[in-house]
């Protein structure tokens, strides 16, 4: 198989569809939120840094940070499962640190550094966090897969820096990548497909511990 | 290819790349978020508009108006379609509940308008401009209470499980009443929920009179033939593509409300829309795992030969629902001469109870298999060797029926010990792990083997590369790769020349996935069609097919080879066939088997149930891909601890609708809820299958593992709970003293 579906993204057909969304919204520009009335959108512009770029958007003020990467800028990558920050599946890297897309407004993320899962691999250039799930089958039908490698990556990152979790038993010690950590550290992306298991092994190899 | 004589050799036999724990050959696209999912096909047609989706908030009634106006002068609202405004549409296969027109309220949350606007913002603002207007009926809601007029019913589970409203065997009051030995106890189960990753979503374009939809559908063809009824079109001018499904569990067999309410908006709209079921929405709006009241009993010698064995099962319903079919693995898991089984169905007004992975089964052995751990206990047996004294070789109710390959007690001595059963402590609450009580529990696993027509198309180009077209679907279950390899293995290629193309209307129609028939028919399929290819190739290049060999790249006949390439070198080759199955099926019983075993710990103080480990061994025909069937399997014991542990859709039986209807409030297991799982294959193969001589395995992994669980607690605490799930308020206050 060479594409996911025998067609290519086309680059330029990516950014082409982004600048026609977005001047769907070109309502009142630079629109106070006490000027406008009940059924004016208010839109704000905000730039951003996703995956290395620079991006520049005008956006009604109540799109997600997760809306803003799927509908907006096509990197539909982060997945929207459930929109309320209840499932994991909208995990991004932002400013280094993984949270909820979908509970964060994208207006709040003025010059934010964003890390989407295409910004970690490419099908022909994998993260060593997505060769891994490949490897041990970390994933069934794929939909949570791109949040929790994203969270996968960012968790060993945590572990690194020293932050604690909930069942880190010696908060002066060294941190260790173990499995209790690396599950209570998961449990805020759900996998409905049961691969929690093998997301495990993939996580520890990444880690440099044998699986 | 028609399928009605047992599988002799043939090229699948050779396992040069079916049968390997191959990667996933769609694992680039899934890890790196570039697999397209339903409402993500930014690319497949420009101008797509946002429907949001309003449900209704009464569970039962008639709309008396529905004021939308303010909904229209909303900002960048291009079109509202209201149930009013749409006669009652017809239903799609398997359908019970309409899904959309009319101002009947069939159920809480029950489609009644869709808002399409420019954007997801403004269609989601605008939607809540919309005020309904009610006239609220009283409804049935509690499955206890409608239980007492619940009435006898026959019936099937659309995937496989069905049973008579009462079947019997011999007589089994009689046999009941002189067994030396008897069980009689009555347990429940919940409503579940599929609660798959991917909501339900749909792209929805037409073009003149054509329509496609770009949706997430598991069953391609049904989906089809559906939609072209509900919306009273030709299905010649419907395309239904759905390459990625975000899984499906058995929510996405049928035809749902985004995909009718995507073509109604487009319609509207004039132009594409594209809908995606809130998550809250879901299980109100959508379809549920129906919620049980099971009673067994149990008659046996006092060695432990079962004499009489009954399960009936009472689930409700909407009117022209169907039943919950858990009583169905009973007529064929364990001997005895004297059997009954019985259903009833009450009528509910909750939203519509469908399949749910492996319905029937999924419950059944929830409570059966409590059961056996129960009635061995009475019998002063160890579990494992009840069982086995009590394994069948032949349908207990048809005795002229074989199973055409049976190997439980191979699972359950295996997992004996592989698990370190002999180790266990038969008298309950004595193992000690700190503040853990620790218990190991069993159980049996049982799944029927479907077969079901399925077809496909095989290419090969100028460049020796197969393309295989069928519109199979990948709900997670590895089919993309499964049917890669079987190409490969027919064709005599590595893997990387094959490309792999599922989901189109367009392709010719597959079993579909559900009822864990996908694999094996879907390959079945896949090989009928490689057969013609053969043919062609064969044909082509002047070789008899009879003796030819495809390997290595090359066709091989005595001291002729030639490159396959050789054959389409002017011009495209090939195939399509699909495989029909005859009645090898009907003369003798095809199932799946396996043992489960689980070790929990409890908590001496809060009564927290943690599961430290879990073995699945399974009997289940050829695997053809040990790495993607694994992952079926330990799904399967993932959401088998769910519903032993956790997951139950709370009823308000007076408003009628399901309470904890979003992923925080339905809970399902989290990483720190599942350890390492293990799996064994036992290896074998099933030529009455098919010519894979495979079986299914997608849903085996769940079937008996919540009593597994429950049978664990038993042992870990010495507390029997019957009423799933097995939450710690039903422990707390009888644990064991803690001192």
């Amino acid at each position: 198989m060479t594409s996911p579906r025998d067609f290519e993204l086309n680059r330029r057909e990516l950014v082409v569809g982004a600048t026609a969304a977005g001047a769907l919204t070109t309502l009142p520009k630079g629109a106070q939120a006490e000027q406008a009335s009940m059924d004016q959108p208010v839109l704000a512009k905000v730039g951003l840094t996703v995956n290395g770029q620079r991006r520049e958007l005008e956006l009604d003020t109540r799109t997600s940070l997760l809306d803003a990467a799927r509908e907006h800028l096509h990197l539909t990558g982060s997945k929207k499962g459930c929109d309320h920050g209840q499932c994991g599946a909208c995990t991004m890297i932002v400013d280094g640190r993984r949270i909820n897309a979908c509970l964060t407004l994208a207006v709040m993320h003025q010059d934010s550094e964003i890390v989407t899962i295409e910004g970690l691999g490419q099908p022909g250039n994998l993260h060593p966090m997505q060769a891994a799930f490949v490897e041990h089958d970390g994933y069934q039908c794929g939909y949570c897969t791109p949040g929790q490698i994203c969270s996968g990556v960012a968790v060993l990152a945590e572990i690194k820096a020293g932050i604690p979790s909930h069942v880190t038993a010696d908060l002066n010690g060294p941190m260790q990548v173990t499995e209790a950590e690396i599950r209570e550290r998961m449990s805020g992306n759900i996998c409905r497909c049961g691969a929690y298991s093998n997301i495990v092994e993939a996580m520890t190899e990444v880690a440099g511990r044998p699986a | 290819m028609k399928f009605d004589t047992p599988a002799g050799q043939n090229p699948i036999d050779q396992l040069k790349v079916v049968g390997k724990p191959t990667d996933r050959i769609d694992g680039k696209y899934k890890t790196t978020g570039t697999a397209p999912y339903a409402y993500e096909r930014h690319d497949v047609v420009a101008n797509q508009a946002y429907g949001y989706v309003l449900g209704a908030g009464v569970a039962k009634g008639r709309l008396r108006g529905l004021n939308v106006a303010a909904a229209r002068r909303a900002p960048g609202v291009i079109a509202v379609v209201s149930t009013l405004d749409t006669p009652k549409l017809g239903l799609g296969r398997m359908n019970t509940a309409s899904l959309f027109g009319g101002p009947e309220i069939q159920h809480y949350h029950q489609a009644i308008a869709l808002v399409v606007a420019e954007t997801f913002e403004q269609a989601r603002a605008a939607a809540y401009l919309i005020k309904a207007d009610y006239a609220s009926e009283p409804g049935a809601f509690d499955l206890a209470a409608a239980a007492k007029s619940a009435k006898p019913v026959e019936g099937g589970s659309g995937e496989g499980s069905g049973s008579g409203a009462e079947d019997r065997t011999g007589d089994f009051e009689k046999a009941f009443a002189d067994a030396a030995v008897r069980f009689d106890e009555t347990f429940t189960t919940p409503d579940e929920s599929h609660a798959m990753m991917e909501p339900h979503a749909t792209i929805a374009a037409w073009e003149g009179d054509k329509l496609t939809l770009w949706t997430s559908n598991q069953m391609i063809a049904w989906s089809k033939g559906s939609l072209a009824k509900i919306l009273g079109i030709s299905a010649e001018n419907i395309r239904v593509d759905s390459p990625y499904i975000g899984g499906g569990f058995g929510g996405k067999l049928f035809v749902r409300a985004d995909a009718v309410l995507a073509a109604l908006g487009a319609k509207a709209a004039k132009r594409p829309v594209k809908v995606a079921l809130t998550r809250p929405l879901i299980a109100n709006n959508t379809t549920h795992r129906p919620a049980t009241i099971q009673r067994i009993r149990i008659g046996a010698t006092k060695d432990g030969q079962i004499t009489a064995i009954a399960h009936e099962s009472t689930s409700g319903n909407l009117p022209s629902g169907r039943p919950e079919t858990a009583v169905d693995q009973t007529k064929l898991l364990y001997a005895g001469a004297n059997r009954l089984t019985g259903m009833k169905l009450a009528h509910l007004d909750l939203p519509e109870g469908n399949a749910m992975r492996a319905p029937g089964e999924a419950p059944g052995l929830m409570a059966l298999e409590i059961a056996m751990d129960e009635m061995a206990e009475k019998l002063g047996l160890d579990p494992v060797a009840f069982r086995i004294r009590n394994d069948t070789q032949v349908d207990p109710g048809h005795p002229e029926r074989p199973f055409s390959h049976r190997n439980l007690v191979g699972c359950l001595e295996q997992g004996a010990e592989r698990f370190g059963w002999s180790k266990r402590n038969p008298t309950p609450g004595q193992v000690r792990d700190g503040h853990w009580l620790v218990g190991i529990g069993m159980a049996a696993g049982f799944r029927n083997n479907q077969l079901t027509k399925s077809g496909a198309r095989v290419r090969l180009d100028a460049k020796g590369i197969v393309t295989v077209e069928t519109d199979m679907t990948d709900i997670g279950t590895g089919s993309y790769t499964i049917i890669a390899q079987t190409a490969a293995e027919m064709m005599g290629l590595p893997l990387d020349r094959v490309v792999v193309r599922l989901g189109d209307s367009d392709f010719p129609a597959s079993a579909g996935s559900g009822g864990q028939w996908g694999a094996n028919n879907a390959t079945a399929g896949v090989y009928a069609a490689c057969v013609k290819l053969r043919e062609a190739v064969a044909q082509k290049l002047g070789i008899n097919s009879a003796d030819a060999v495809f390997a290595d790249g090359e066709v091989r006949s005595g001291n002729r080879a030639a490159p396959l390439a050789q054959a389409s070198a002017d011009g495209d080759l090939s195939g399509e066939d699909s495989i029909e199955y005859g009645d090898l099926s009907k003369k003798q019983q095809q199932s799946t088997f396996a043992g489960h075993f689980v070790e929990v710990g409890v908590d001496m103080h809060t009564a927290e149930v943690r599961v430290r480990r879990m073995l699945a061994v399974c009997a289940a025909g050829r695997i053809l891909n040990p790495k993607s069937a694994r992952s079926q399997v330990i799904g399967g014991m993932t959401m088998g601890v769910g519903a032993a542990l956790m997951e139950e859709l709370a009823v308000d039986t007076k408003r009628g609708f399901f309470v904890n209807h979003d992923l925080a409030g339905y809970e399902v297991p989290v990483h720190a809820d599942i350890p390492h799982q293990e799996v064994i294959f036992l290896d074998e193969v099933d030529p009455m299958s098919s010519p894979m001589k495979a079986k299914g395995v997608g849903e085996l992994g769940i079937c008996g593992v919540g009593a597994a669980v429950a049978n664990a607690i038993y042992n870990a605490t010495g507390i029997r709970v019957r009423d799933y799930p097995i939450t710690l308020d039903k422990l707390l206050d009888r644990m064991p003293d803690a001192a």
